[in-house]
């Protein structure tokens, strides 16, 4: 399935959350939850353990609304919005973890 | 496909709303029918009509609105919500109409998808 | 809708109540769905636990108390509810806490069941 993240992982825990349910599919990090994803940040490691059983996307345009664009990690995939709509077409269901 | 979309949190605060227009408009931009979006919790002020957001903004409102009349969107807004939070019928921007959380159910049975955008 | 179409809906419910209404407002759409004759599954998982907490009383904040809405779920023949085993202990609370009869599961048990499900709606 597909789950959606959309907060901070340094504010909330919707993220460490969701790595802790997961148990398969991918995850699309989308708004203030595009932070995770880039170099250096504390949930990187987290993230990397995910890639193991998880796929890590990242929305494009949240990614360079905040400037962080240049800092995405590595194994992380970018979608657009019309990425986003694919994803959620190619998973039998998803989750968003508001 | 027929998807589905429920926004949680009303305009401006969140990006809830602004996510999901993009989203809709990507999917339909695709081909797929967005079966309904249905407006709960904070999300019915994203139907409120007095919006009036500064000039050099997006009217988050009105986009709806516009999406809706392109596209023939079926925007619903929940009844019990909206009353808790003084959106009725007098102020309902255009293209939004209000009814029960049965809509959101519904929605969900008639969906292939349905995806929830909110805080 | 077509006739018979029986869906499994999971609500997740991640937040306390009272704080925000998002708890309340969650409960007033799993009411509607078993309305519908649906596959009705609620988790309770993080600060999630704590809506079914004993004991609550909340005429000092001039508020609904709607925990008992949660005991009266099995009359809407609602009876799957789950609760995260470690978001129970990680808050200091057993199953002996609860308001209502639910099933304990490790939350990697819960992400299973979570896959098989057709809708979730998270609040």
């Amino acid at each position: 399935m597909l789950h959606i993240v959309n907060k901070s992982a340094a504010e909330r825990n919707a993220l460490d959350s969701c790595l802790r349910v997961a148990q398969g599919g991918a995850i699309l990090l989308i708004e203030d939850a595009v932070y995770a994803a880039t170099k250096g940040n504390e949930a990187e490691s987290r993230l990397r353990d995910a890639q193991s059983h998880l796929k890590i996307y990242v929305l494009a345009p949240d990614l360079e609304a905040r400037g962080m664009q240049d800092r995405i990690m590595e194994g992380v995939t970018t979608v657009d919005y019309g990425g986003f709509v694919d994803l959620v077409t190619e998973h039998k269901n998803c989750q968003s973890w508001l | 496909m027929l998807i589905a979309v429920t926004i949680n949190e009303g305009p401006y605060q969140h990006q809830a709303s602004d996510s999901a227009y993009l989203f809709c408009k990507a999917a339909l931009e695709k081909g797929h029918e967005i079966r309904r979006v249905f407006f709960y919790n904070d999300g019915v002020n994203n139907a409120s009509s007095l919006t009036e957001p500064p000039q050099d903004d997006r009217n988050i409102v009105q986009r709806w609105s516009k999406l809706a009349e392109e596209h023939k969107l079926d925007l619903v807004v929940c009844v019990a919500a909206a009353l808790r939070r003084g959106i009725r019928d007098e102020n309902l921007a255009p293209g939004f109409r209000i009814s029960g959380l049965g809509q959101l159910v519904e929605a969900g049975i008639e969906a292939d998808r349905l995806v929830t955008f909110g805080d | 809708m077509s006739e018979g179409a029986i869906k499994k809906f999971m609500f997740v419910n991640r937040k306390a109540p009272y704080g925000t209404i998002y708890a309340l407002e969650s409960l007033e759409v799993v009411l509607i769905t078993a309305a519908f004759d649906q596959d009705v599954s609620l988790v309770f998982m993080d600060d999630g636990v704590f809506q079914l907490k004993k004991g609550q009383q909340t005429k000092g904040i001039e508020n609904k108390n709607f925990s008992p809405t949660y005991r009266a779920l099995d009359g809407y023949d609602i009876e799957k509810l789950y609760v995260e085993e470690e978001a129970l202990a990680a808050r200091g609370l057993s199953e002996e806490d609860l308001l209502v009869d639910v099933t304990v599961m490790p939350r990697a048990e819960l992400g299973k069941l979570m896959d098989e499900m057709d809708v979730v709606l998270s609040f």
